[in-house]
Order: C-alpha cells, then sequence, then structure tokens
C-alpha cells in the first residue's frame, strides 16, 4: 500500500474526483451563472427592478458553485453510472491514504474526522468574529469598525456558530461512533452522509464569501423586510443557510434510517445507548425543521431576485409570515443543537461515575418530549411583537413546560452521581460544568418565558446571555467533554491531560466571567447588536470583553494541546482507556475499516457498571436490580 | 459499613442555604433592579423578576449543595479503580420529581398568565389588546423608521413631535407601527417594549408614576444605524406636559399641515386592494 502510495506522482493524486477539483470546478461553475445571470439583465428583470439583476447574477454564480463543486466531488459518478445502466460499489475511496480525507469517502469513520475538522475550523473562525465583537464594545461608542461591518461581523459570528458550528454537531461524533455503538459497517447512505458534509462545507464557504459582496446587515435571523434592502451580501445568507438545511435534512435522514434499520441482533430500543436516542431524536427535529427554513429562503430569494412580494409589508406580503416561519425552524433548531448534549451528558456520566445511567426510560422520554414540545414553542420569540396576542398564555405554557422534560435530563444526571465512584477526568470535568451552566442557560429562560419579565429582557443582552449560556455552556461543553473522551479513539493519540485540564479551567471561569456579565448588562437596559451604548455600561462591557479574550485564549490552548498531542507527541492511547462498556471501545484501535468482523450479538444495555446494592432486609431482592 | 446518612445531610445543608439566601435575593437585592418603579409596568416587571428570582433561588441552592456534597464524598480516593452502587432507578424519586417540577412549572405559567392579563405588563398586544385600563387613556402614536422614533398625539391635532414627553399619573395607549422595517419601541425605565411592524397597528399600554427620564432604545435590529436609535423621553407634571404639547403644535404647525392625517397604520389596507 505504501510502496504504491509513494510511488505515484504528487500531481497524479490531484488530479480526479476530489475536493481540488469540487473547488475548481465550483468557481467555474460561479462565473459561469454570474454571467448567465447578467445576459439575463438584458431581457426582463431589470424592466420589472433597478436592482433586481445583480442579485440574480449572484444567486446563479452560487446555484452553479454548488453544482461544480458537487459534479467535482464525484458526487455525480454514481447517478450518471446508473444512468448508462451499471452499478458501482456502495464504497468510495475507502482504505489507506491521506487522499479520502479530501473527497467523496463512504467510510463513516472518515466522514467523522472530516465534520469534526470542518465544524473544527468554523468553529474557532466564529470565535475570531466574537473577539472583534467584544473589542469593539470596549468603547460605549464606534471605534474599530464602521457601522456596516460591524453587523456583517456580528451576523457572520451568529450565522457561521449557529448554522455551520453547531447545528451539525452531530456530524463528528454521531456519523462516527452511532454505527459502532448499534454494531452496524456502516451508515445507511453512505454516500448521501458523504454529501451532507460537503454541503455543509459548501455553505460555510459561500457564507464567507458575503464579505465580497458587502455583507449583511440582519444578524443571523435575517427578518424581513430589512433583508430586502440589505446588499448582496444577503445573498450569500440565502445560499449558505439553505445548503445547511439541505445538509442538515440529509444527516437526519441517514441516521433515522441507520438507527431505526442497521441495529445489530439483541440491540432492542431499551438496550440502546443513550447517545443514539438523542442522536435520532435530533434527526427527527432536523428532518421536520429544516426543509421549513429552506423553503423559507426560497421565498426570500424570489422576493429578492423575482421582485415577489411574500414578506413587503407596502405590497401586501407580511413580515409575521417571516417571523412565524423563521422561528417554527428556529426553534427546534435551538434544541437541534441542545439535545446532543444532554445525549453526550448522559452518555459519559456513566462511564466516570462507575455506575449504570440512573432512570434510563427517563432520560429517553426526557430527550424526546424535549423534542416533540420544541415545536409548539416558537412565538415565544414573538411575544412583544404583537402577532397574536392572546395566544401568549399558551406559548408561555408549553415554554414554561418543556423545563419538565429538561428536568428530567438533570434528574438521570444527577441521581447517576448518586453513590458513585467519580472519576475526576476531563471529559468528566466539561460533562460536570454542563450542569451548571446548562441550570443557568434554562434558570435564566425562564424569565423569558415570563411574558412580563420579557418585555424587560427580549431583544436585550439578556437573551444573549441566556442562549450563550445554553449552547456555549450547554452544547460546546459537552462537545469539548466529547472530543477529550472520543478522539483517542477516532485518532488513537492520547490528549496530553494537564493542558487539557488548563484548557477547561480557563474555559469554565472565563465563560461565566463573560456571560454571567452580560446579564446584568442586558437587564440595564443594552440592547443585541448594538456598537453604541450607555457610558454607564461601559465597566461592565470591558470585564465582559476583557473575559471573552481569556476565553478565546482558552481555545488556543485547546489548538496547542491538539498540535503537541496530535503531531509532536504521538503518545499512542489504549484502546480503552476509560474502561468503558460501551461496544465502540471494545473494538481495536484503530477501528478497522469496516468495524466489525462478526455482526455483534447484544444482550444488555451498555451500562453494567458498579456493584449490585446491598439487600434492605436479609432475604429480600437487591432494590436496584434491573426490573 | 453502614453507609451514612447522605440525603438528611444534603436537606439539612440545602435548608439553611434557602433560608439564608432567598430573603437576601428576593428582599434586599432583587426589588432594587432595573427597570425600577418610574411606571405601573415597571414595578409589575421588578415584582414578577423577584417572584422567578423566589423560586430559581432555592432551586439553584439545591443544585449547588447537591453537587458539592456528592463531588466530595462520592469521589473515587484512591489509584485503585472502584465501582459505585449498580442503581437503576427509583420509582418513588422519579415520580417526586416529576410531580414536583411539573407543579412549579405550572405554577409559574399560572402565575405568568394572571399577571399578563391583569395589566398587559407593558408589552406590545397587536392592534386589539386584550388588557386595557379603565378609563380614557391619553392616544399617542410611535413611529419607528431607520433610523428614528416620531411621536404623533391624534388628540392634539395630529401633530408629529421629535421627542417623547408624558404626563404622570394618566394612562397612555401606545400604538406602535414602523414606515419600513421592523423596529421595536423599548422605554427601559417605564417597562415598555413593543415591536414596530410596517403596516401593523401595535399597542401597549403604560402608566408612569414618577416623573423624570427614562432611556428609549430601538431593540430590534433594523439596519445600519440600529446602535444610534436612541433618546431620551421624559415624564412630566400634567400642567407641563400639557404646555410643552401646545408649545409643539404651535412650533410644528406647518409640518403638522403637510402629513398625512392621522392613522393607525400608514401602509394601505392588502384585504382592501384587488390582486
Amino acid at each position: 500500500m505504501s510502496a504504491e502510495r509513494t510511488g505515484r506522482l504528487l500531481w497524479r493524486r490531484l488530479i480526479g474526483f476530489n475536493v481540488l477539483t469540487g473547488i475548481v470546478l465550483g468557481i467555474a461553475g460561479f462565473y459561469l451563472g454570474w454571467w448567465l445571470g447578467h445576459q439575463i439583465d438584458a431581457t426582463s428583470l431589470a424592466f420589472f427592478a433597478d436592482t433586481g439583476q445583480d442579485d440574480v447574477a449572484l444567486m446563479l454564480g452560487y446555484l452553479l458553485f454548488v453544482v461544480g463543486f458537487v459534479v467535482g466531488l464525484g458526487f455525480a459518478k454514481y447517478p450518471a453510472a446508473r444512468l448508462v445502466g451499471r452499478e458501482l460499489s456502495h464504497r468510495e475511496n475507502e482504505g489507506g491514504g491521506i487522499g479520502r480525507y479530501f473527497g467523496l469517502c463512504t467510510d463513516h469513520k472518515v466522514v467523522g474526522i472530516q465534520y469534526l475538522i470542518g465544524i473544527g475550523v468554523f468553529l474557532f473562525i466564529g470565535a475570531t468574529y466574537a473577539m472583534m465583537i467584544r473589542a469593539e464594545l470596549l468603547r460605549p461608542s464606534p471605534q474599530l469598525f464602521g457601522a456596516g461591518n460591524y453587523l456583517t461581523i456580528v451576523g457572520l459570528h451568529g450565522a457561521m456558530m449557529m448554522g455551520v458550528a453547531t447545528s451539525s454537531v452531530l456530524g463528528p461524533f454521531a456519523n462516527y461512533f452511532v454505527p459502532l455503538m448499534i454494531g452496524a459497517k456502516r451508515m445507511a447512505f453512505p454516500r448521501i452522509e458523504a454529501l451532507s458534509f460537503w454541503l455543509l462545507m459548501a455553505g460555510g464557504a459561500i457564507l464567507a464569501s458575503t464579505v465580497f459582496f458587502g455583507g449583511f446587515p440582519t444578524g443571523w435571523t435575517g427578518y424581513a423586510p430589512l433583508n430586502a434592502e440589505a446588499n448582496y451580501g444577503f445573498d450569500s445568507y440565502i445560499f449558505f443557510f439553505a445548503l445547511v438545511g439541505a445538509s442538515m435534512t440529509l444527516l437526519g435522514l441517514n441516521m433515522i434510517v441507520t438507527i431505526a434499520a442497521m441495529r445489530a441482533p439483541g440491540l432492542t430500543w431499551r438496550r440502546l445507548p443513550i447517545f443514539c436516542w438523542g442522536a435520532l431524536t435530533t434527526s427527527i427535529l432536523n428532518v421536520l425543521a429544516a426543509p421549513v427554513l429552506i423553503a423559507t429562503l426560497l421565498m426570500v430569494g424570489l422576493d429578492r431576485g423575482a421582485q415577489t412580494s411574500f414578506f413587503e409589508a407596502s405590497e401586501g406580503g407580511s413580515p409575521y409570515l417571516f417571523e412565524n416561519l423563521f422561528w417554527f425552524f428556529g426553534h427546534p433548531e435551538v434544541y437541534i443543537l441542545a439535545l446532543p448534549g444532554f445525549a453526550i451528558v448522559l452518555e459519559l456520566l456513566p462511564v466516570f461515575a462507575r455506575k449504570p445511567l440512573w432512570g434510563y426510560p427517563l432520560g429517553v422520554a426526557g430527550i424526546l418530549g424535549v423534542g416533540l414540545i420544541s415545536f409548539f414553542v416558537w412565538q415565544h420569540h414573538l411575544f412583544v411583537s404583537g402577532i397574536n396576542a392572546d395566544l401568549r398564555p399558551f406559548y408561555m405554557l408549553s415554554t414554561e413546560v418543556i423545563s419538565v422534560p429538561t428536568g428530567l435530563i438533570f434528574l438521570c444526571g444527577m441521581a447517576t452521581l448518586w453513590r458513585a465512584r467519580i472519576r475526576y477526568t476531563v471529559p468528566m470535568l466539561f460533562v460536570l460544568a454542563w450542569f451548571f451552566n446548562f441550570f443557568v442557560g434554562g434558570a435564566s429562560g425562564i424569565f423569558l418565558s415570563d411574558v412580563p419579565s420579557d418585555v424587560n429582557v427580549h431583544g436585550s443582552f439578556w437573551v444573549m446571555a441566556h442562549f450563550h449560556y445554553t449552547i456555549v455552556g450547554g452544547l460546546v461543553f459537552a462537545f469539548f467533554g466529547a472530543v477529550y473522551y472520543w478522539v483517542p479513539k477516532m485518532t488513537g493519540l492520547r490528549f496530553n491531560e494537564t493542558l487539557a485540564k488548563i484548557h477547561f479551567w480557563t474555559m469554565f471561569i472565563a465563560f461565566n466571567s463573560t456571560f454571567g456579565v452580560l446579564f446584568a448588562v442586558g437587564l440595564m437596559g443594552m440592547p443585541r447588536r448594538v456598537s453604541t451604548y450607555a457610558s454607564n455600561l461601559e465597566p461592565l462591557n470591558i470585564w465582559a470583553s476583557v473575559s471573552a479574550f481569556v476565553l478565546g485564549a482558552s481555545m488556543l490552548l485547546f489548538l496547542a494541546n491538539v498540535a503537541y498531542s496530535m503531531i509532536i507527541a504521538r503518545k499512542p492511547a489504549e484502546a480503552n482507556p476509560w474502561r468503558s462498556k460501551s461496544l465502540e471501545w471494545q473494538l481495536p484501535t484503530p477501528v478497522p475499516l469496516h468495524n466489525f468482523d462478526r455482526t455483534p450479538v447484544i444482550d444488555a444495555d451498555p451500562y453494567d457498571y458498579g456493584i449490585p446494592p446491598a439487600p434492605r432486609r436479609p432475604g429480600e431482592a437487591p432494590a436496584g436490580a434491573p426490573g | 459499613m453502614r453507609e451514612p446518612p447522605h440525603l438528611r445531610r444534603i436537606l439539612i445543608l440545602w435548608v439553611a442555604l434557602s433560608v439564608v439566601a432567598t430573603p437576601i435575593v428576593v428582599l434586599l437585592w432583587d426589588p432594587g433592579l432595573p427597570p425600577g418603579k418610574q411606571a405601573g409596568e415597571a414595578s409589575g416587571q421588578v415584582t414578577d423578576n423577584t417572584a422567578l428570582m423566589g423560586v430559581a433561588t432555592p432551586i439553584f441552592a439545591l443544585l449547588v449543595v447537591y453537587f458539592a456534597y456528592v463531588l466530595i464524598v462520592f469521589r473515587q480516593r484512591g489509584p485503585e479503580p472502584e465501582e459505585g452502587v449498580a442503581i437503576r432507578g427509583d420509582r418513588r424519586v422519579q415520580t417526586t420529581w416529576l410531580v414536583l417540577t411539573s407543579m412549579i412549572a405550572l405554577g409559574l405559567v399560572i402565575f405568568g398568565t394572571v399577571r399578563l392579563l391583569e395589566s398587559g405588563a407593558g408589552g406590545g398586544q397587536g392592534p386589539d389588546p386584550l388588557s386595557k385600563p379603565s378609563g380614557q387613556p391619553l392616544e399617542v402614536q410611535v413611529i419607528g423608521q431607520q433610523w428614528n422614533f416620531t411621536y404623533r398625539f391624534p388628540s392634539f391635532g395630529g401633530v408629529e413631535t421629535l421627542h417623547l414627553q408624558l404626563p404622570v399619573d394618566q394612562d397612555v395607549e401606545l400604538h406602535v407601527t414602523s414606515l419600513d422595517v421592523i423596529h421595536s419601541f423599548w422605554a427601559h425605565q417605564l417597562g415598555v417594549k413593543a415591536d414596530a411592524n410596517p403596516g401593523e397597528d401595535n399597542v401597549a399600554y403604560v402608566h408612569p408614576t414618577e416623573t423624570g427620564d427614562f432611556d428609549i432604545r430601538c431593540a430590534e435590529l433594523c439596519g445600519l444605524w440600529h446602535g444610534h436609535m436612541f433618546d431620551t423621553g421624559r415624564v412630566v407634571s400634567n400642567s407641563r406636559f400639557l404646555a410643552w404639547i401646545r408649545g409643539q403644535q404651535a412650533e410644528l404647525a406647518p409640518v403638522t399641515r403637510v402629513l398625512p392625517p392621522y392613522s393607525r397604520r400608514y401602509f394601505p389596507d392588502p384585504q382592501g386592494r384587488a390582486g
């Protein structure tokens, strides 16, 4: 294998279906679309509108960029072969070589690592925008960026973090570990799996390209009718988010079918690891919510490019329609971000508490309950908008009732620690921090779900601090827990524990120091997305900015650890360093190409830790025996 | 070896912490928080905040005590791997938890609904508000446009002013609308927030109780100069308000003549048009 690899010349390896070809064809497609769009100009659209033509050119450009990119990656090969009557293998680009990471690969483990690095890159770009925002807010009047650039940075931070970095947080760990946990040799649709990743990357690239077209002043929510007067850069937002929606839908479909249909014999629903339940529920939310986003963006695109008026109040449309459609996607979306965090926390706790997961059926009910109710809460974003004011008690009810299934997650986690033997490993520290952060996030959310107190803090920094506590404090902390827990399996290399612990404590303290203060800032009357604020808020903002810079530095510590552990030191990890009983850890490291030689047969859930409790009275059955 | 009485210890610590912390939060700290007491709506929000903090504080105390206890007592002490106790669930605990969390959640919903319906809480209630004050309120229209708010007083000849003054101890009916994109009218110290939607009328009520200045900000991203969309309003005595508005009427008379007639919305009604 290696002799064959070194024998091939470098230039030979660069030619073929891979990301380089994808980029070249994509850029060619972009200019073709751009040119076509300007041809249309002369015929019809310019007649109706003075601004329509460039939107059309840019949208056509992006459309053909995506087509070229996907074709260049080799996604057209299989449909083309089927068209002429040939049947290709369902496996592509598997086997050795670094090249498989740079193209269409149907090995779910490769896609998992692609996702991890892909969304990791966007996470760090998004964090850089956050640093720019906090730098601007060091002073109460604009100093670093112009008003337009500032809003573009705010929008880029929100859209990149929500869209690319966290919406597909299932991508790395669920794609890699769900097949291993359920005893499958692959995902149900390996090509769809690869497509979902590359569409996400195309979306991220398109979002970043907005800076060449004037950016967009709307924030990640892109409200109408503000979006109608936005620069061409808003077309980047439309395409980016539509691609993210497509990627999420595909990822969700693939995950649902895999978990439903490809479980090993004996892996009943009651034995399914809780992480798989989280992945399944998140995927159902993906499939039900993301298409609504795509449809909404199509309508916005038509409003901008073809002069329709779905959302134009002056032409008989309604901005309320946009708000409704956006949040019908947007609220399940925030649980698409929260649920993987819940699932990671409950999956990791038993391993380090050395106890079975307490109340497994309750945990599953909690996850499913949150997923179900998340579709009925969206109008709490519109409490003061004037729409359906009489329905506000209902949305108050649904929003506050969602804390009951969330409370079940807390109960399962807290009771799992009862009479445990807790090992303070790095993943465990992140998981424990989740409880603190998510409680603060959830409790501050109650103030937003109660209409009278929401009237005060709605649209203020309080909201901003609230959802950073749930998404960063909840999901991102769980995500880093998962990174430290699972990456040794994925790469076969061990993280430096000292650096990892420094990373954890810096991140935990700096995070709370940043966003804790921002609750006060919001309560004291600072709206979101402003670069001008009352001068009495300056000391608190400086505090938050300095803490945010430390938070940013903690991310650099993480990067340093990755560089040191994965590139320089390269200490091999044991096959099962955490003594986990879950199926994925029973496999050798690195995981063989097709995972299992023989399909495993499952006879218990993976939480068989601990010693049986002593009977309460002699002769009685042990109290905690599985029933 | 007998297990020490963990549960009793946790309960004692929790009760002690709650008994100390809750009164500090509810009686001393929270009532002084923004938005303050300049209007009935603002005081109402402070009351709501205080009540929610009163519920959240003991829960937070429970979390802190529980985690502090289990993280210290149930840690692995030696270098040798140890195992916990294989308890997989407890029906009594789960029932108690479900009942308690449901009761707290439903209690908060009932509390919030009652508070909302009795006053409207200063929030935008749409064109046909459910909660209205008794009596005859002063009607003031708030018009958002990029990037400032202006105010029309239909009972004073439809004059449109650039700043806002309101009489104290008088119910005010704010009709919030927009001429371009979505804005949100936020009079912070008065406890008022209502989105300004193009072509829509959004009503909010406020009853100022103290004279003084209040901050006005836009709370919905509305484009380039969203951050600069702020002003200072003023609550004044009734006689000073009348003097101010009459002065404005005289001063702005040439402008008022060319303004479009006062209307709750300034876009044509989509229902009333063909197509």
